[in-house]
């Protein structure tokens, strides 16, 4: 290792998804001077992944579109669970925030006079997700990456933060981490920084989420002695590829559903209509028929249960699963062949086409896909306040997937981009006040960055036998089959023995090779985060007694009314992992109003 | 640099298993100052790509083995490599697609300087980057909004498929085997960005002198091997640089002007004797594929488009 290289800035950002971008655009755009810090190179974030769309009531498709009925599909996709306040600025702002990306260069497929087009996706009352094919996170990520680059953002590129550094008031002034092309470890002073990490997902065995998503932001926040919320909300996106094995857990877009794929069993039977909870049956087709005039016919017909929200069609498929009525690879099939035109296929869902084609050889225009649930997005996350998305330790901030509350314990699909784009401008913008506020440059005690340091490069001197990517695939299999899509108390125990168990190993893997770009070392490194975030999201996950949106207790089927008002709070005290229920906050009587009326 | 192909045809020291089962790897690794192709053995599992099979063979046998990847569903554009010598996404290549009796040949992207193993130095395109003129709308409606129609942006959507994989830039002769022309050439994927933003329908920014003299489209002689190795598909030199092209004769085509800025000009494009596919020294670079691997037609890079 050479030297430790200090860079000083009013703010950084760590992490360059959406919600990273965002936020760094915001805090420049104010006059800060601001660095956006990322694991991989710019543009690669998770962001790209995304496929279906953005929600925002844009109203250009069906007039009757506004943010109450935006904010009630939100809450009610989230069980109610949602800090309230969030979800309503993120039904308000998200159609500002999108024709925001149009007037920096994104282009969304258009309407036939010229304004941006809308889909069908769950949980949406109305076609809502402005969208750009199914590849509308690559169209939201160049359109900020491009933004962000002409306004001389600087940008670290691979580079992994590994501690936040605190002052001695207990404020975040900093944060520590290294190049992975080099080693070198680097400071960065800061009067706040942005947490903007995204997800977690690699903690599980099947997951649509790439090598990034260690939960490092949560970890990070942990660590530095803030909150995290509801962390057993965990959601498992229903359709992820089943076969080839190596494809498993690969996503396939919610917008198929949205533009007209069916669900069928084994029998070739629609088994959405045998579950719709009695939550959802005010608002969902109770017949075939019905439901299939709903595409054209929104005010007369009600949705087809295809399109419920996340977690109902999840645990249904897993239903069909277990009682034998799968496919031949452990799934069910999703047929959009019998109901689209190849043309139509092929224009609407290109990037589906072309991953069938390509990684399993299957022609989606001719044949039904093969889909089953699969690891997707963690609902809760750091806690922040709502306005501010100020975390519970001064001069940090948190938005997108890091952060919980808005999402509930279900987040709806095209809820995510725009979450990232409305909360990533307010959290740039309460980061950079802070930040113009504070004059002076970060004292920072290096006795903190030595002790980050040592411990950071402590595996290449560890003299156990454990292997980091050995320690990995247990962690995986222990998420995968004991905090699952369905969970039960015994199970959960279980888990929270093998974590500790897993942390014990982990803490002895000794890493092979030096420290240039040495994927071994930065996986023992990211173990860290997932170890931490698992723990949150097992205790969580003992904690809830209920069944609520992501999370699925066996033992305690269906919603329980002592814990509708109660958010799971986790955070590490002396070493410890607390777990403790807090109050939610409570939505103002105007609001409330707009969930006692019938949904039609 | 030595490149030990004994050493990495040799069979390795543990009793072999059935070579026929086994599928036999040959990555490349080394750094700035060096390196070779090394053989890794193992089973072959069903339905796998070839990131799978660097991913069990970093998991079981080299923990240290770089290699660059995000999303491995072919939507983020890092896992670029070449393999068996042909320039490709390692996510999105199934090893079903290649010769099974034969190694299979992993070396990093040829054009950008090794940083380590399959990891190289892609900054050259992120510097290019900056240097774009940025898109600057004209005002929107008095609603508040912008109006588009489809089909005046279909040849945008396309550019913006781009996933920023680099391979274009990997393959395109001009900087290929020609380090000192980046000083002076943007690249394929940087006239594809170019293309989408003179073809905005918003846009009113004419970055058509700048394109001519700074990012220097002159050098491109069309070859196509951009558009070939392209896993968008996105036709890159009919849409975008023979667009841009035209576009600029359009601009231009005044004599005397034209007369003046030859005099003034950077030196004429590159001639077709420079111009060499997948050949010639590259700087601190492993050979395209492994001898044995080249004999196979099916491993041999494809042959340009339309010739240099």
């Amino acid at each position: 290792m050479t030297g430790n290289v200090r860079h000083d800035f009013d703010v950084v950002v760590i992490g360059a998804g959406g919600a990273g971008l965002r936020a760094a655009i915001e805090a420049r755009q104010m006059g800060a001077r601001t660095a956006l810090v990322c694991k991989s190179l710019l543009g690669k974030a998770h962001t790209v992944m995304a496929e279906g769309g953005i929600a925002a009531a844009l109203a250009s498709v069906w007039p009757q579109d506004n943010w109450e009925v935006h904010f009630r599909d939100t809450m009610r996709g989230g069980k109610m669970l949602n800090n309230w306040r969030m979800a309503q600025i993120h039904a308000l702002e998200a159609p500002d925030r999108v024709l925001e990306l149009e007037e920096w260069g994104a282009l969304f497929d258009r309407t036939a006079d010229g304004r941006i087009l809308q889909r069908d996706f769950g949980g949406h009352r109305y076609a809502r997700l402005a969208h750009v094919g199914d590849r509308t996170g690559l169209e939201m990520i160049r359109a900020l990456q491009h933004r962000a680059v002409s306004i001389g953002i600087d940008v670290f590129m691979e580079c992994k933060i590994v501690r936040l550094l605190k002052d001695d008031d207990g404020a975040v002034n900093g944060a520590v981490g290294f190049w992975r092309e080099t080693g070198d470890f680097v400071t960065f002073g800061a009067k706040a920084v942005v947490l903007a990490t995204g997800g977690l997902g690699k903690a599980w065995k099947f997951t649509t989420n790439s090598w990034e998503c260690t939960g490092d932001g949560m970890a990070l926040a942990l660590w530095a002695g803030a909150d995290l919320i509801d962390m057993e909300a965990i959601q498992f996106h229903p359709t992820g590829m089943v076969w080839p094995p190596s494809a498993r857990g690969l996503l396939v877009t919610e917008g198929v559903r949205g533009d007209g794929g069916v669900l069928k069993n084994r029998e070739g039977e629609r088994f959405m209509f045998n579950y719709i909870s009695p939550f959802f049956a005010a608002e969902t087709a109770a017949t075939i028929e019905e439901g299939d005039q709903w595409y054209a016919n929104k005010v007369d017909f009600r949705r087809p249960p295809e399109l419920l929200p996340r977690d109902e069609v999840a645990r249904a498929i897993n239903s069909e699963v277990k009682a034998g009525r799968g496919s031949p690879h452990g799934g069910v099939f999703l047929d959009i062949a019998s109901r689209r035109t190849p043309e139509e296929i092929r224009r609407l869902l290109p990037s589906m086409y072309h991953q069938f084609k390509q990684l399993a050889d299957i022609d989606i225009t001719t044949t039904p896909m093969e889909v089953g649930p699969t690891c997707h997005y963690a609902m809760g996350g750091v806690r922040v306040e709502a306005d501010t998305e100020a975390t519970t330790v001064a001069g940090l901030y948190a938005a997108g997937e890091v952060a919980g509350g808005m999402h509930g314990s279900n987040r709806l699909g095209g809820n995510s981009l725009s979450d990232l784009i409305v909360f990533g401008r307010r959290a740039g913008s309460s980061a950079a006040e802070r930040a113009l506020s504070h004059s002076g440059t970060a004292v920072i005690s290096e006795a903190q960055v030595a002790e980050i340091t040592q411990q950071a490069t402590s595996y290449f001197e560890n003299e156990g036998t454990e292997d980091a990517y050995a320690v990995h695939r247990d962690l995986q299999e222990t998420m995968q089959s004991l905090v699952g899509i369905i969970r039960v108390e015994a199970e959960l125990i279980e888990a929270k023995e093998k974590l500790a168990e897993l942390a014990e190993r982990a803490s002895n893997c000794v890493v092979e090779g030096g420290m240039r770009f040495n994927p071994g070392w930065h996986l023992a490194l990211d173990l860290e985060s997932m170890l931490a975030v698992s723990n949150c999201t097992t205790l969580s996950a003992i904690e809830r007694r209920e069944s609520r949106g992501g999370h699925t207790r066996e033992d305690y089927p269906g919603f329980r009314p002592e814990f509708e008002n109660v958010n799971m709070v986790t955070r590490l005290v002396d070493g410890k992992y607390l777990i403790a229920q807090e109050p939610k906050p409570q939505m103002p009587d105007e609001l409330a109003k707009l969930f006692e009326e019938d949904s039609h | 640099m030595a490149i030990d192909t004994e050493q990495a045809a040799a069979p390795p020291a543990q009793p072999p298993a059935p070579p026929a089962k086994d599928l036999v790897m040959h990555l490349w690794r080394g750094d700035e100052s060096g390196g070779r192709f090394m053989e890794y053995r193992l089973a072959p599992q069903e339905g796998e790509v070839v990131l799978d099979v660097v991913h069990r063979i970093q998991a079981t046998q080299a923990p240290d083995l770089a290699v660059r990847w995000n999303c491995k569903a072919g939507k983020c554009g890092s896992c670029s490599a070449e393999v068996n010598g042909r320039p490709a996404l390692m996510c999105m290549t199934r090893m079903s697609t290649l010769p099974a009796d034969q190694p299979v040949t992993i070396s990093p992207m040829r054009a950008f300087p090794i940083m380590r193993d399959l990891v190289t130095d892609v900054s050259y395109n992120f510097e290019v980057a900056k240097l774009i003129p940025a898109f600057r709308p004209k005002p929107r409606d008095p609603d508040g909004l912008y109006r588009m129609a489809q089909v005046d942006i279909d040849r945008g959507q396309e550019f913006h498929k781009c996933i920023e994989c680099f391979l274009c830039q990997n393959v395109c002769h001009v900087i290929r085997d020609h380090e000192e022309n980046k000083l002076r050439y943007a690249g394929p994927r940087f006239f594809v960005r170019l293309a989408e933003l003179e073809m905005h329908p918003l846009d009113t920014l004419d970055r058509r002198d700048y394109i001519r003299r700074d990012m220097g489209i002159g050098y491109c002689n069309i070859t196509k091997c951009c558009t070939e190795v392209c896993p968008e598909e996105i036709h890159i030199t009919d849409n975008a640089i023979i667009a841009l092209k035209e576009r600029l004769v359009d601009a231009h085509y005044d004599p005397i002007a034209w007369l003046g800025r030859k005099i003034t000009r950077r030196p004429a494009p590159l001639g077709a004797a420079q111009a060499r596919q997948y050949t010639g020294a590259a700087h601190a670079q492993p050979p395209a594929a492994l001898p044995e691997a080249q004999d196979d037609p099916a491993s041999v890079p494809h042959e340009p488009g339309t010739g240099g």
